[in-house]
């Protein structure tokens, strides 16, 4: 009976064999892509149960933090002043995922970066549970919570930036929402919160400021301005056509001015006070005259078309290709198919500003270890010349004029030089036109730039803008300058 | 050795306080002292009753037994229902495991004494495997499966011990008929069958029981019976042409079950897509594949994987929490550790002298390995899942209890083995 039973037991070390390598399969040659598999919520879970980093404003506030749960994950991710920072942090949802911050720094935040191989590495082996690393960003709490209080609830966004360095120092998007909502464990009240927030007609969760491109309306002026005097044939003092209507080439319709006011008595007027008064007619002959291609050429050089990681991506802002005459007259003011993120106009305003540099725009200024030393700190870096320092010199002179005898007397401050740009948008037939105001102060030496733009928020002529969307801005800037001060 | 039996899960032990509380648990010494108390009685009574027999059974056997205990109470910390103690439950149960292991050792004095009751043991076999289909739902169904005996909050699983019985019974009955089995045939198909009647009961007591146990829905228990049949019956007549028939049987069988049960298709779809069911079926497959992965090379570490994520990660699942918290490293230990236990046991049936006991140890031996390769190929997807106890390391009474029958029993025969063969030749059939 041996023989069977030594064939029996052979057999049986080959059972044993099938099953050790079936288990290095699985563990070993699979587990990489077993464990990236969709809906594998192990990985979810894995991130609930260590303490995910803070996410930190510039002074040090916490804005988002995991606190002790006591249900079946560990943490619990807690914002304070949710909806004043949801366009920031974003939202950590085990449903929904992440955005925001908590999505584009999460390999910080869970601690799962390379970056902190080290450190996991002795965690690994002290068998410590590892925690995420600390993002801390640009964002200067004040200034957030004046530009939110300063829109008031109104549908619209503020961005404001460093142009010295292009980070980010506010960004606010109303309405908002509260992340709390989406981050709870109870995945039927999350459920339900989101529901709630995407049927919402007033879109709480877009991000107006980075994610929604708007009509710029008379702010793009800046733009068409800065094309006029980079081609050396202007400067501020040039005398442009000013009629009280521009025919548009091909057609029987004509641009006028906002309700059909005169920019002069003699149809010429100079560049400078065509700006300040925001006269349509000057600005669309002149984007005539220059040329689609070279207002595309310029409002490139400021950042439109072309997306910004920030590290949220932005919106592409669009000035159009294949323009016809009549379109490039619209063009010019900031009209027909000319889109704008909130963050790009703030750009144009902080490249101005900064000698015509444009930097790139930043919401992160570190990244921090678990034990609190520095991992990273963001280096400010420039994108392009936008215009010469020259020319940054007289569009910052003409937009003081703006703000001292033109459409933007709303925001002035007193002894303190503003630089500023009115802009209402029309967006659609019957519908108010957008409110835009974009300024820097101090003009002499920014320390801050600032786009601001309210939903349907202007009236029947261009200084809406600055009855509307201005005292958003100057309660920005006033804040701003009283800090640096 | 036994020391090594009760170190290991003793330090698995403290590390699940250390990664779960940050504490050593207060009561490691008396859980360490329990254990070692309850292994020495064993000891002792391996020395007494069994002197001669394989020293390797025994602390293989309570290894297993004490990781098993260990990871039940890791998996008590996450279980929702906190106040129930089921590592508790299972330490009664090894203490009564042993306490059944050390009346078997007194009580069967020889092996070949249990030769006696053949038939007694086929009856009881089958009375236990009836028993459930008897017994009203109420008693007997357990998440599908009626293969079970309940009452007064007690549940027994009487397939694991009928599964003993019969290997028994099959284990007397062919040495009984062993002559005429060898001598005796007829060919059929270029086959040497068997005459009918010398084979009959074998097979009556086959069928019956894997039709018992088709009936109780319990898929895994009746590829197991349906194994150590046929390789008993291999062993017993030393002809081939049994694993042939075995393997078209069993080929015909699972086609027939295929094609007749929906929940067999069901678990062969599950096994073949297990991730279109991820959600519904296979659910708890996927989830296990999940933590495999998670455990990668070296394990997360006892305490600190998500193993309950696993459903009925305590009992058939359980080998899905050792791979996740210790790894490929760690379950290829503990299948080691198994195949340790197999290999003696063939040893002794190698080596013992008598027919009956080569024909016990390596049914029991075999039964052992096919009970680990069904339940750990089910959770590795090394084979459709089958609802079976994994040996020693599942949460469960009667597979706890019935296989520290099955250590007594090749401890035993290990010591027929293993002794030094007296001056007077002993009764039995001695075969040199």
């Amino acid at each position: 009976m041996n023989r069977p039973i030594r064939r029996v037991a052979l057999a049986c070390l080959v059972l044993f064999a099938l099953l050790l390598a079936n288990d290095n399969v699985i563990q070993f040659a699979r587990a990489k892509s077993l464990r990236d598999h969709p809906g594998n919520t192990r990985t979810l879970f894995a991130q609930y149960d260590r303490k995910r980093g803070d996410i930190v404003a510039a002074d040090g506030t916490i804005l988002a933090s995991s606190k002790p749960s006591n249900d079946s994950l560990k943490y619990v991710r807690t914002y304070t002043n949710g909806p004043l920072y949801a366009p920031i942090t974003g939202f950590y949802s085990i449903i929904y995922g992440a955005s925001g911050i908590e999505a584009a720094e999460n390999s910080i935040l869970a601690g799962t970066d390379d970056r902190l191989f080290i450190r996991q590495l002795s965690n690994l082996i002290t068998g410590r549970t590892p925690q995420g690393g600390s993002v801390v960003l640009t964002i200067d709490p004040t200034l957030q919570q004046v530009a939110y209080a300063a829109l008031k609830g109104r549908r619209g966004a503020v961005v404001a930036v460093q142009p010295s360095t292009g980070a980010i120092l506010a960004m606010v998007t109303s309405p908002s929402y509260d992340p709390n909502l989406l981050a709870s464990h109870d995945s039927a009240q999350v459920r339900a919160a989101w529901k709630s927030l995407t049927g919402d007609p007033a879109q709480p969760m877009l991000d107006r400021a980075l994610e929604q491109t708007y009509p710029p309306g008379s702010t793009f002026k800046l733009v068409t301005a800065a094309a006029a005097l980079s081609t050396g044939r202007y400067t501020p003092q040039t005398q442009i056509p000013a009629p009280n209507v521009l025919p548009y080439p091909n057609s029987t319709k004509s641009l006028t001015n906002f309700a059909g006011e005169s920019c002069s008595s003699t149809g010429q007027t100079t560049l400078i006070q065509a700006l300040t008064i925001s006269c349509n007619t000057a600005f669309g002959e002149l984007g005539q005259t220059l040329g689609a291609d070279t207002l595309r050429k310029q409002a490139e050089a400021f950042g439109f078309d072309a997306a910004f990681s920030i590290p949220m991506k932005s919106a592409t802002s669009v000035f159009p290709a294949q323009l016809d005459a009549a379109q490039t007259i619209q063009s010019a003011i900031g009209q027909y198919d000319v889109r704008a993120t909130p963050l790009q106009m703030a750009m144009v305003a902080a490249a101005i500003a900064n000698h015509g540099l444009l930097m790139r725009p930043y919401l992160v200024q570190q990244l921090v270890n678990p034990n609190l030393t520095i991992l990273e700190t963001t280096k400010p870096q420039s994108i392009r010349q936008a215009v010469s320092p020259q020319v940054a010199a007289e569009l910052t002179q003409m937009m003081e004029s703006v703000v001292t005898s033109g459409t933007g007397k709303t925001v002035q401050i007193p002894g303190v030089p503003i630089a500023g740009k009115t802009g209402t948008a029309e967006n659609a037939p019957g519908q108010p036109p957008h409110a835009w105001f974009v300024a820097f102060a101090p003009a002499t030496q920014p320390k801050i730039a600032v786009a601001v733009v309210i939903e349907n928020g202007g009236g029947i002529n261009d200084a809406t803008g600055a009855t509307v969307a201005g005292p958003v801005a100057k309660a920005v800037l006033q804040a701003a300058l009283k800090e640096s001060s | 050795m036994l020391l090594f039996a009760v170190a290991i899960p003793l330090a698995a032990y403290v590390i699940v306080g250390l990664t779960r509380t940050r504490r050593v648990p207060t009561d490691t010494l008396n859980y360490g002292l329990g254990l070692a108390a309850l292994l020495v009685v064993a000891h002792i009574a391996v020395r007494r009753f069994a002197r001669y027999a394989d020293p390797l059974l025994l602390p293989c056997a309570a290894l297993l037994n004490g990781l098993g205990l260990v990871l039940i109470h890791r998996l008590d910390l996450v279980s929702p229902k906190a106040q129930r103690s089921d590592a508790t439950l299972q330490l009664i149960w090894s203490t009564i495991g042993i306490a059944l292991f050390i009346a078997v050792l007194a009580a069967v004095r020889d092996h070949r004494r249990l030769q006696r009751y053949t038939y007694t043991s086929m009856l009881l076999g089958l009375l236990l495997l009836a028993a459930p289909s008897l017994l009203p739902a109420r008693f007997s169904e357990v998440n599908g499966a009626r293969n079970w005996i309940r009452f007064a909050g007690f549940s027994i699983q009487p397939g694991e011990f009928a599964k003993i019985l019969l290997v028994v019974f099959v284990a007397g009955f062919l040495v009984a008929k062993k002559d005429a089995l060898a001598l005796a045939s007829r060919r059929f198909l270029g086959l040497d069958l068997p005459r009918g009647r010398d084979l009959g009961p074998v097979l009556v007591a086959w069928l019956v029981s894997i039709g018992l146990l088709v009936r109780g829905r319990d898929i895994g228990m009746s590829m197991l019976f349906f194994g150590f049949f046929i390789v008993m019956l291999y062993i017993a007549t030393e002809r081939l042409s049994w694993v042939f028939i075995g393997v078209l049987l069993f080929a015909g069988g699972t086609f027939a079950a295929y094609h007749l049960f929906a929940h067999v298709r069901e678990r062969f779809e599950i096994w073949l897509h297990p991730f279109a069911y991820a959600k519904t079926t296979g659910y708890q497959l996927v989830q296990a594949l999940y933590g495999f992965a998670d455990g990668g090379l070296l394990g997360t570490g006892l305490g600190n994987g998500r193993p309950d994520l696993v459903p009925f990660a305590k009992s058939d699942f359980i080998i899905a929490t050792v791979g996740e918290e210790l790894g490929l490293t760690g379950l290829m230990a503990i299948l080691l550790v198994y195949v340790v236990i197999v290999s003696r046991g063939m040893r002794a049936a190698l080596s013992v002298r008598d027919s009956f006991g080569k024909l016990l140890a390596a049914g029991l031996a075999v039964s052992l390995a096919l009970q680990v390769f069904v339940v750990v190929g089910g959770v590795t997807r090394l084979i459709p899942l089958t609802g079976i106890t994994t040996p020693f390391l599942s949460y469960g009474g009667s597979s706890l209890v019935s296989n520290w029958a099955i250590i007594a029993l090749l401890l035993k025969v290990s010591d027929a083995a293993r002794r030094p063969i007296p001056a007077r030749p002993s009764e039995g059939v001695g075969r040199p």
